[in-house]
């Protein structure tokens, strides 16, 4: 077991599956002469050249679409988009093409392709640059959906998602690239469906996925220590499929939940996780769900709106130490 | 072209004509649903260029006025009237539509309803050929509003660039929709904007099937001889509205009868009968087969295929059983 960077996790993943076919490829702006703006494929032009490691030109939609038309014909391309905000702009790829051709064609033809693309609050990069966009790609049939919050993920997540045959879209940070973890030397195929139970606890249910995961270990750490509340955090690797079982058997365990988002909370994980306990495990409950979101603003410049925008810890144990009426 | 292809190419062209004549009798008859674009008028284009291409060798890609194009790959006509009619038979499974019709083992990779949106899957198919070392090319065959998007600059830039084998045929039918292309457009030769991204391009006479086949000859070689895209504009017209929603109000009379003069079917009719390998008789003899076939064997099949199955609905979402979806190692 060793300990590696995120971005040295995807990088992994990236060189392994690269070396192991010749059909995977990794196309994005920057990522070839420079190694991404993130590194994530940092050595790899050198190692599998220019028609295996692609610098394309801005046109993140055409690019996209262009890795969407290779893969119809058996490659297997990794797309970076540089950040999810410019990922609106091949969205049109993205859902048009990727998502819908299994179906349209009657079964015929389908869409391997991944897409890595970073989102989040960084430092202060503001309203264009800060976007949360994965509550737009997970209301998208056809498409996949998955969030590492640690190197473990990042690397196994990339690993499934380049040998399945579904189009999956992969939601990073980036505030996580350099975030330490540990990564099995063996080679890891991680499920694209499912959640994990990353603490275990018997009073509330704190949902997180990427970052807002580790909002929530925070957050359990200091309800356990100073309000002697005992939270079960699980983190929802998959956002589509979001993974009812795993929300409906913890909100029973624990009879409460929050949600914990870094997005806006409009029409986002949050609302779907409620809609799911809803769904499946209504009479479960000793309260109403709650959820912690970044305020309903594009993404502020000044570094203290911006830190005022965005949830954390705290914010969590706000809620939940309310909801229980200490 | 000798005399027997040119009668092979009359018969595809007049039965195009009558198909897709068939499907607006059906779509007034509610038979078919949803939009539905006719290609009365443009039959030369396809046909031209994939005489001198490959069919079923080289992949074709399109945007919705897909049905003929299907066809001259290969695809069986009694499966794309059925997936009009949204039949389990259909080449789509009924999942599709007019506008989406699919023959994945014909190299027929779709039509597509986003205008432009087929440009870079076309260039990404060019650039799976590549990679893959075939000798396959990727054709795109688009309308010339098509090039207003941006995936049209992006998507040229990009097949430039990389010398990717993909041939774009503009089928340039002068309208929009329902606007004028001098109305939408600065450039109205649109074999010319090739040229800002250094693609060698040409034009020809989309209404003349033996024209078309010439030029198109020149594109494919260049394409298929490695030395990278090229485009290729055809002047046509189509007959109808952009679709059945649209009567086409907003073209002249006199526009439609000069058209109408030159008509890609009766143009190479009149050829053949002018060389005395062909007379009325024969022709009208070719008409009325053709109409039987459609009559008598394509829609009773239609009539009678079995609809999907409700209990599939949710099939082709995703993949089946995908080992990597359970995080397996192989």
């Amino acid at each position: 077991m060793a300990e590696m960077m995120y971005w040295e996790a995807i990088r992994r993943a990236h060189d392994e599956e690269m070396s192991r076919d010749p059909l995977v490829i990794c196309m994005g702006e920057d990522i070839g002469i420079a190694g991404g703006t993130y590194k994530a494929t940092q050595g790899l032009y050198d190692k599998f050249g220019p028609e295996r490691v692609i610098d394309t030109p801005i046109s993140e939609n055409s690019f996209t679409g262009l890795g969407i038309g290779a893969s119809f014909l058996g490659v297997r391309p990794i797309i970076e988009i540089m950040s999810v905000n410019f990922a609106w702009l091949a969205t049109d790829q993205i859902f048009n093409s990727a998502a819908k051709v299994r179906y349209m064609s009657g079964g015929q033809l389908e869409a391997p392709v991944v897409i890595r693309s970073p989102g989040g609050s960084a430092h202060q990069l503001g309203a264009q640059h800060s976007a949360r966009m994965e509550k737009v790609f997970m209301g998208i049939a056809g498409l996949r959906v998955v969030t590492p919050s640690n190197p473990r993920q990042a690397y196994g997540l990339l690993k499934s998602a380049v040998r399945c045959n579904d189009p999956v879209f992969i939601y990073e940070h980036e505030l996580m690239y350099n975030m330490k973890g540990e990564v099995p030397d063996e080679e890891l195929f991680h499920p694209l469906e499912g959640s994990e139970v990353v603490r275990s606890g018997r009073d509330i249910t704190l949902f997180g996925y990427n970052i807002s995961v580790h909002w929530a270990l925070q957050a359990a750490e200091i309800l356990s220590r100073q309000h002697g509340i005992e939270a079960e955090v699980v983190d929802l690797y998959t956002l589509s499929p979001l993974d009812r079982e795993g929300i409906r058997a913890s909100v029973s365990r624990t009879h409460r939940a929050l949600i914990a988002e870094e997005a806006e909370p409009a029409v986002g994980v949050g609302s779907e996780v409620m809609a799911i306990i809803n769904e499946t495990c209504f009479f479960e409950l000793d309260a109403p769900p709650l959820r912690v979101s970044s305020a309903n603003v594009p993404q502020p410049y000044a570094h203290n709106l911006e830190k005022a925008a965005i949830p954390n810890a705290q914010d969590i144990v706000r809620a939940v130490v309310q909801s229980f009426g200490r | 072209m000798n005399i027997a292809d040119q009668k092979r190419l009359l018969r595809e062209m007049l039965f195009a004509r009558r198909f897709e004549e068939r499907c607006y009798e059906a779509y007034v008859e509610r038979k078919i649903g949803g939009f539905l674009h006719l290609y009365p008028g443009q039959e030369a284009c396809v046909h031209g260029v994939m005489e001198a291409a490959r069919p079923g060798h080289d992949y074709v890609i399109t945007g919705y006025r897909d049905h003929v194009h299907a066809i001259k790959c290969g695809t069986d006509p009694k499966a794309v009237m059925a997936e009009l009619y949204g039949k389990e038979s259909g080449c789509s499974r009924g999942r599709g539509g007019s506008m989406h019709i699919f023959d994945v083992e014909h190299r027929f990779m779709g039509g597509y309803a986003l205008v432009g949106g087929p440009f870079p899957l076309a260039v990404g198919m060019a650039k799976a050929i590549k990679l893959k070392g075939g000798d396959e090319i990727s054709i795109c065959f688009l309308g010339d509003a098509a090039n207003n998007q941006g995936t049209f600059h992006e998507s040229l830039n990009m097949a430039a660039i990389w010398e990717l084998p993909v041939l774009f045929v503009c089928e340039n039918n002068l309208y929009g929709i329902g606007t004028r292309i001098d109305r939408s457009t600065s450039i109205q030769d649109q074999h010319k904007r090739a040229c800002a991204y250094g693609i060698p391009s040409a034009v020809a006479d989309g209404q003349d099937v033996e024209a078309v086949v010439e030029a198109a000859q020149v594109a494919v070689d260049h394409v298929r001889s490695g030395k990278g895209p090229y485009f290729l504009e055809l002047k046509t017209y189509r007959y109808r509205g952009h679709s059945m929603s649209d009567a086409g109000a907003y073209r002249t009379k006199e526009e439609q009868q000069a058209w109408g003069e030159r008509d890609p079917v009766l143009l190479l009719r009149d050829r053949l009968i002018a060389a005395g390998e062909m007379d009325e008789a024969t022709y009208r003899a070719l008409d009325q087969a053709i109409l039987r076939e459609i009559e008598e064997e394509i829609i009773p099949y239609c009539e009678a295929a079995a609809d999907p199955k409700v209990e599939e609905l949710t099939r082709y979402v995703l993949a089946e059983n995908d080992p990597y979806v359970r995080g397996e190692a192989p």
